[in-house]
């Protein structure tokens, strides 16, 4: 293979080329794609809560429904849409921050998504096979255990190679960041999206774990008759809300860390300066990570841990704001005395500061145990919840999209529609949750399928349905300019931000090697370094030569879906013991497919010199 | 600026809101206390939302400025500010004012969670043992042998002490009015003290995920004057299980209601703690179900097709079809069954 043959080719090529692709940029489309189409899946599972809330008894969707939506809605957002989208980020961008040419391990990181897109996939067939998990995107025991039907147990099989998908992708970017920077790149030169993606992936390898571990103990309960939740047969249900948020808090964290790397790229990229503070932003976020492995049970205040417990939890929780409050006023810090311009990415960032802001203390406001009596399992937490994961992390998802649109796929998106979607979002956003804090201390509890008339709920429930179809308009502006900068976008140079980090020193998009010669750093912010001092490009640190490539594969996609046909095996075998028939299938399927990968030599392929030459600059 | 003239409106627009919806609804919102639990609640929560108001007011005023003074003016595209690393004295400055800040609520807040935890007085107040279950929730008071459901009957200015378990899934006892929420689990007995300042009837909720009827677990918390509840609980201990009523359809009805095996389940009187919710009270029940009005259409409606109503609720199913008719007799007889003076309409007053 030469670069020639990156040409026009049929479709069938071209579904191919993806479904055996190990780039990791091409991964990083998948992911958007993937985890996008989640995304709308999840906003459409939010109307339907928000229409049938939309006045007082409400009849238009069914109390078991209700349920199935809150539970998918809730765990779609999590699993199959946050956090897949700010992987797509991550891979796209953090080995160019870094100067590589690709991720540690190219195979894996192919299979981490397969396996996501699976699950998802397989977590979602519930919908059509008989009802979806409604016992609560957090499942609590014993609920979830007694829950009818096969939903949950699609939870935690779904779940479980999603999380291992999750598990994977994590693992392969701490080994890129460690051992692949580019000569020069030390740790305290890393761009803070490098840096997050770093800390994040730390958190998702020691926080899934505690997930696996869960589902797993969920799943022996629900289909093999073990009882480590049935309080029956001397199990525990409380243990489950341990595991459950010893995986569920960092999780947080893992949602919200690469929103605060992005920003602090967006933020000293368009106010031309660097980074105010930025040891302390680095250190911040490591213990912001290490405390939100400390914090777990102040999700548990009501569950009556006593009072050592929650006063210990709560000191620790509000201490969280500390490392999180010399952020923001680094960022601020990064704006003053700078040079802003204003385009629809920094919207998002500058649209984040007040949102975030909000959410942030609103969590301080949780903290404190004794008033958290009274937000517990109310409106006020999911007010407080939407400000940090739609104000962070979703504000964060789009900010990066749109920084980033240019380098991911050589063109820009439209200014103007970029900017409507953010205002009429933002309008949106705080419409539907701004009130919801006060809808929860007039006493409106979450996950309620219906509240009653004449409790003084009316108004505020009916603003904030209004809220989410604005909200539901944004996004649909957003899909129109993707469609309409794919057809008519305008072509995107190789550094149309004036941007400070590796990533715009190369062609956009990226050319499939990334670097033709591995750039050497000088410093902060290379890019930056070398079009202020010097000649505006980088210095490539060593010559020329050929760059060897890695061999696109099936196996992972082949993988993937052994272990979908297993996960209908082991739900369904329950019913009917034919159904052992698809486990083996799909786990020997799998077997098989790894026993290839061991056995077999990859060699790769190399980019001639000569070829390399030849391209233009 | 047009962008935080718009953000402002938007805030503006949303209090607006606010101040038409008032605090919500008296008996059910937190935000106007009605007891010793919301009203250390609500202590905390104005402490910290002041402290958030004056965090969130210093960082949006930098914001705004920063935005204004600094934007990119025209004539300044090569304008390159310049590139500053940080600075230890701001930086120590937004570390240390919110440490202050957190130990300014860390400390009433653990105080507050040590005081709203002490139980070392529950010798002396009145104790009750409640029991979540879907959808009801059920009430034995300690010591007066007196079983009820739905209403719980509290005398004011005194702690009434809740030992609460579940008997299926997680259930969360909240009066928002009165006091936080506590988990109710299966496995182990969760102690939390009520106490209410005024007469009153106020709304509790369940507040954990449940199964479908979740927001249907409504109960009510009936606040009276300690005499009263002296009155009431005299009341309640004398009320004779297999009294005859008076008229001849409650007659019938108390028939039916054997016939058809509801005591299967339910019982009147102060036997101990059935399937169902004990029904000794039922005419004077402030709801039926829990949100209900209070009549017999609703009752009959109930009777004959529960899951209409509650979706998921544990009666439907579980005793013979009843006509119509049927459930008209046993309706009059519930209805009827008044044992004491003593009611959520005279503590509502």
């Amino acid at each position: 293979m030469s670069i020639a043959a990156t040409q026009k080719r049929g479709f069938g090529a071209f579904l191919w080329d993806y479904l055996t692709t190990v780039d990791h940029k091409k991964i990083a489309h998948l992911y958007l794609v993937g985890g996008g189409f989640f995304f709308l899946l999840g906003g459409i599972e939010a109307l339907f809560i928000r229409i049938q809330l939309i006045k007082p008894e409400n009849d238009f969707i069914s109390a078991g429904l209700y349920n199935e939506m809150i539970t998918m809605h809730g765990t779609t957002m999590i699993f199959l849409a946050a956090m897949p989208l700010f992987l797509g980020l991550m891979n796209a961008i953090m080995p160019l921050q870094i100067g590589a040419r690709d991720v540690a391990f190219p195979f894996l990181n192919s299979l981490g998504f397969w396996l996501f897109m699976f699950g998802g996939i397989l977590l979602n067939c519930s919908w059509f096979l008989g009802g979806a998990p409604d016992a609560g995107w957090t499942s609590y025991a014993p609920l979830s255990i007694q829950s009818p039907g096969h939903g949950v147990d699609f939870y935690t099989i779904g779940l479980q190679i999603a999380g291992a998908g999750t598990l994977i992708g994590g693992i392969n970017f701490l080994v890129t960041i460690v051992t692949m920077r580019a000569p020069g790149m030390t740790y305290m030169r890393m761009p803070l999206f490098t840096w997050t993606t770093f800390v994040t992936s730390v958190l998702i390898l020691f926080a899934f774990p505690a997930l696996t571990v869960g589902l797993f103990l969920l799943m022996f309960d629900r289909m093999f008759d073990s009882a480590f939740f049935d309080v029956a047969l001397g199990g525990n249900t409380v243990i489950w809300q341990h595991l459950f948020w010893i995986f569920g808090h960092p999780e947080v964290y893992i949602l919200i860390l690469p929103a605060f790397g992005l920003f602090s790229d967006i933020f000293s990229t368009f106010s031309k300066k660097r980074l105010f503070g930025y040891t302390a932003m680095v250190f911040a976020t490591i213990l912001i990570a290490f405390l939100g492995f400390m914090v777990w049970a102040h999700h548990m205040f009501t569950v009556g841990l006593g009072p050592v417990a929650n006063s210990i939890f709560a000191i620790a929780t509000m201490a969280i704001a500390v490392p999180t409050g010399i952020k923001i006023f680094n960022w601020l810090a990064t704006m003053w005395g700078g040079s802003i311009s204003i385009n629809s990415a920094m919207l998002w960032a500058l649209g984040f500061i007040p949102s975030f802001t909000i959410g942030g203390m609103t969590g301080v406001m949780l903290a404190s145990a004794v008033a958290d009596y009274q937000y517990h399992d109310t409106y006020f937490v999911v007010a407080h919840f939407h400000y940090v994961i739609v104000g962070g992390s979703v504000f964060g998802i789009l900010a990066g999209i749109h920084y980033w649109y240019p380098k991911m796929f050589g063109r820009i998106l439209h200014e103007g529609m970029g900017k409507a979607a953010f205002w009429i979002f933002l309008i949106g956003f705080n419409l539907t949750f701004f009130i919801q804090h006060f809808l929860g201390l007039m006493g409106m509890p979450r996950r309620y399928w219906v509240f009653l008339e004449d409790q003084g709920l009316d108004t505020g429930n009916f603003i904030s349905t209004i809220g989410a179809f604005l909200m539901g308009v944004a996004v649909i502006i957003l899909l129109i300019n993707i469609i309409y900068t794919a057809v008519k976008g305008e072509k995107a140079p190789a550094d149309p931000w004036d941007g400070r980090t590796l990533e715009w020193a190369i062609p956009s998009p990226p050319p499939f090697y990334n670097f033709k010669q591995t750039p050497l750093t000088r410093g902060l912010d290379p890019l930056w370094i070398e079009k202020t001092e010097g000649k505006g490009k980088m210095t490539p640190a060593e010559p020329l030569g050929d760059i060897h490539m890695p061999d696109g594969s099936i196996l992972p996609f082949i993988m993937s879906l052994g272990f979908f046909v297993a996960g209908f095996g082991f739900i369904y075998q329950v019913d009917h013991n034919a159904w052992l028939l698809a486990v083996f299938a799909g786990i020997g399927t799998a077997l098989i497919c790894m026993l290839i990968r061991s056995l077999k030599d990859y060699h790769g392929y190399h980019i001639k010199k000569e070829d390399l030459e030849r391209e233009a600059d | 600026m047009k962008g935080m003239g718009k953000i402002k409106a938007l805030f503006l627009l949303s209090f607006l809101a606010i101040v038409l919806a008032g605090c919500g609804k008296e008996n059910l919102t937190a935000l106007v206390p009605k007891g010793t639990g919301a009203e250390t609640s609500m202590n905390l929560i104005l402490l910290s939302t002041l402290v958030m108001v004056f965090v969130f007011a210093v960082v949006i005023v930098v914001y705004v400025i920063a935005l204004v003074r600094f934007r990119k003016k025209k004539g300044q595209e090569n304008y390159i500010p310049k590139q500053v690393e940080g600075n230890k004295t701001l930086e120590t400055v937004w570390t240390v004012i919110p440490i202050i800040l957190v130990l300014i609520l860390a400390v009433p807040t653990v105080a507050a969670t040590f005081e709203l935890a002490d139980m070392s007085k529950s010798g002396d107040g009145v104790n009750i043992e409640v029991t979540g279950n879907q959808y009801w929730w059920h009430f034995n008071y300690k010591g007066e042998e007196i079983q009820t459901s739905q209403d719980l009957y509290i005398p004011t200015g005194e702690k009434v002490y809740l030992n609460m378990i579940s008997s299926d899934v997680i259930h969360s006892l909240w009066i928002p009015s009165i006091s936080g929420k506590m988990d109710v689990n299966p496995e182990n007995v969760n102690k939390m003290y009520i106490e209410a300042k005024e007469e009153g009837v106020y709304w509790g909720k369940c507040a954990e995920l449940c199964g479908p009827s979740h927001s249907l677990m409504d109960f009510k918390v009936v606040a009276v004057s300690p005499e009263e509840f002296d009155q009431w609980v005299s009341d309640m201990q004398n009320v004779d299980p297999k009294a005859q009523p008076q008229d001849a359809v409650a007659q019938e009805g108390k028939d039916l209601f054997e016939e058809k095996s509801c005591m299967g389940c339910h019982a009147i009187g102060s036997s101990p703690a059935a399937v169902g919710p004990n029904l000794t009270d039922f005419g004077n029940r402030s709801k039926i179900a829990g949100f209900l009005e209070p009549n017999e259409e609703n009752l009959v409606k109930w009777i004959m097709d529960p899951e209409s109503i509650k979706p998921g609720n544990k009666m439907t199913g579980n005793y013979p079809a009843v006509s119509e008719e049927e459930a008209k007799k046993i309706s009059a007889y519930l209805m009827q069954l008044k044992p004491s003076d003593i009611t959520p309409e005279s503590a509502g007053k």
